[in-house]
């Protein structure tokens, strides 16, 4: 085996244990409910046959080992459960939302880099500077600004005054990829601007640092021009750093979009998983949570590989 | 490091039990040397006292309606208008000061109580224990923390203390993370060592020799969370899973003006802006104290 798929296997294996947590959690949020579960999740006007029901199909009447392990083998098999309002399955309903949520995601991902990566670039290269002042405080205000009154100024500005873009609704990915994005614009903004500041200030510092050290004074030392020491070694030096911040952005975006979606009306598991909270609808919250839990675990997965594709150094290390 | 940065001082001119005097005049001499600082300490001592003399101070009673001045503009009877219902806006932006205040102390005083103790704990006793829990922690980290917030809160039952209580339970982990590692590093110091050598119980050593030491970092994360936790805060009650009606608070408050954005577009400012103050406030504060608790942190 080479070094990398050692690597994943490794990691593999130190996921696993996390899952297990994970999983448990969601499962254990069932408890969390005041009162019996089984009258809860029957819903209001339930029969004590239909609670006696329930009450076995969820095996409440089992070792809370047993029902964790019964849960996973089931939800493992894609088996979420049913909402307790719709009676659609679990699985179904987020299969339907997942592709709005993950485009937002991955549009402001995108967007977030385009515009954060080149900040920092800038901030850290004229150190001092009244560029570098403007770049460090408007990242200060994109950690602190709320992203949903964000939103909402977008709207009024973009959609009810200038009409550019459309206010809230959102297009599938699938049926029509240009009117999707079209749509997603707006929200995809108001959700980057908290990774466009992260990763300015991130890459601006980690830059420094390359550009301050040993081998990069030798480099300079040695007549090497200011571009091909950035272009060529600084840059080469933070790219596992940004990977790795615009890994851990994905955590960030997911707890963002919960609320954009609702300012926008985006059909996506974000506006679902309130949605279901307010009512109560706990199969659901579940099946969304231990869905996001999973991208994410799996997305640090596919960071880790491809900082150890970049910089052989991590496979070794890891 | 940092610890003998905060004792040299008093050491050489009195035994160190006087400290209070030296960190006294250090206080002013910080707010001094840092404007940022300085100014969102007197934001912040405002917006605690404005929160606190809310029922004094507010122009009108928060909940009191007046069907006769809806969505006003700023005017002299209404600094910053009224809603949908006729509330003026400025004595809801009082009183709902005083919700993002309990709701952000509430959410990390939750996460210290629970994250510290677990973090000191498992970074001293080591072994199983610790190689059990750090999982533990890692599988909580991996959730998107406002995911799991809703999740909790919807099990939970809606409401700002239950919100609130799904807070903290995502800021634990991160804060017994950071004591953990802090409490591997001051644990194998000589002072320890040396304590240790003298027959101190493991009570005395954890409370008097390593939580001392190894608590600053987390007096920076701890401050950082407070703006964490007041955006998480107007994030569920703009959800309708906070705060709940007809009590106030800033992310209500724009999911009203959100609602008749067309009709009354000032409304949205008056308390976006608050969040946005007081959570750069908290930001300017947590980064100003790493600076001045470890003085090898450059400033920017």
């Amino acid at each position: 085996m080479n070094a990398i798929t050692l690597m994943v296997v490794r990691r593999l294996g130190q996921l696993i244990p996390v899952a297990l947590v994970a999983t448990f959690v969601v499962f254990s949020l069932v408890f969390l409910m005041p009162g019996d579960p089984a009258i809860i999740m029957a819903g209001e006007y339930a029969t004590p046959e239909r609670i006696a029901e329930i009450r076995k199909i969820h095996g409440f009447d089992q070792p809370m080992l047993v029902q964790y392990l019964t849960w996973l083998w089931k939800a493992v098999h894609f088996d979420l459960g049913t909402s307790l309002y719709s009676s659609e399955e679990v699985a179904q309903l987020i299969v339907d939302r997942l592709p709005h949520t993950i485009l937002l995601v991955v549009y402001a991902l995108v967007l977030g880099s385009i515009v954060g990566i080149p900040l920092g670039i800038a901030a850290a290269t004229r150190q001092g500077s009244t560029l570098d002042k403007l770049i460090t405080t408007v990242a200060s205000l994109g950690v602190a600004i709320p992203n949903f009154w964000l939103g909402i100024i977008l709207v009024t500005m973009f959609a009810l005054s200038w009409h550019v873009f459309p206010a809230t609704g959102a297009v599938s990915f699938g049926e029509n990829p240009f009117e999707a994005i079209y749509y997603a614009t707006l929200p995809a903004i108001a959700l980057s601007v908290g990774v466009v500041a992260v990763l300015a200030r991130q890459v601006r510092s980690a830059l420094l640092e390359v550009l301050g050290s040993q081998y990069i004074r030798t480099l300079r030392a040695k007549g090497l021009g200011s571009g091909a020491i950035l272009w060529k070694h600084g840059l080469r030096n933070v790219a596992v750093t940004m990977l790795t911040i615009a890994g851990l952005q994905v955590n960030r975006l997911f707890s963002s979009a919960v609320i954009l979606e609702a300012v926008f009306a985006v059909p996506g598991v974000g506006n679902l998983i309130s949605y279901s909270a307010l009512n109560k609808d706990i199969p659901v919250v579940q099946g969304i949570a231990l869905m996001l839990v999973v991208v994410v675990i799996l997305t640090n997965l596919l960071v880790d590989v491809l900082n150890a594709i970049l910089d052989p150094r991590v496979a070794a290390s890891t | 490091m940092t610890d003998t940065h905060m004792t040299i001082p008093a050491a050489t001119t009195a035994p160190a039990r006087s400290l209070p005097a030296p960190n006294r005049f250090r206080f002013w001499a910080w707010l001094r040397s840092d404007k940022r600082a300085a100014i969102s300490l007197a934001y912040l001592t405002l917006l605690v006292l404005a929160a606190l003399l809310a029922p004094y101070i507010a122009p009108y009673p928060p909940n009191e309606q007046n069907l006769l001045d809806l969505l006003m503009p700023p005017s002299q009877a209404h600094w910053l208008g009224t809603d949908d219902l006729g509330r003026d806006t400025l004595s809801r932006l009082l009183y709902g000061a005083h919700n993002a205040l309990y709701a952000a102390f509430l959410a990390v005083g939750i996460g210290v109580a629970i994250g510290v103790p677990v973090g000191v704990f498992i970074g001293f006793v080591g072994g199983w224990v610790d190689e059990l829990m750090s999982r533990v922690i890692d599988g909580i980290l991996a959730f998107p923390p406002l995911v799991l917030a809703v999740a909790v809160t919807g099990a939970l039952g809606i409401g700002l203390t239950n919100a609130m209580i799904a807070v903290g339970f995502a800021f634990a982990p991160v804060l017994a993370r950071t004591m953990r590692a802090q409490t591997l590093v001051v644990k194998n110091a000589l002072y320890v060592e040396a304590a240790q050598g003298f027959g101190a119980s493991r009570m005395h050593l954890i409370l008097r020799h390593i939580l001392p030491n190894a608590i600053q970092p987390v007096i920076v994360e701890v401050t950082l969370m407070l703006a964490v936790a007041l955006l998480a805060e107007a994030g569920l009650s703009f959800l309708s899973l906070g705060v709940q009606p007809p009590e106030s608070s800033w992310g209500g408050m724009l999911a009203r003006a959100y609602h008749y954005v067309e009709v009354a577009p000032a409304q949205m400012y008056a308390p976006g802006l608050a969040i946005l103050f007081t959570a750069l406030a908290f930001n300017a504060l947590g980064e100003s104290i790493r600076v001045l608790l470890d003085p090898t942190v450059k400033r920017g």
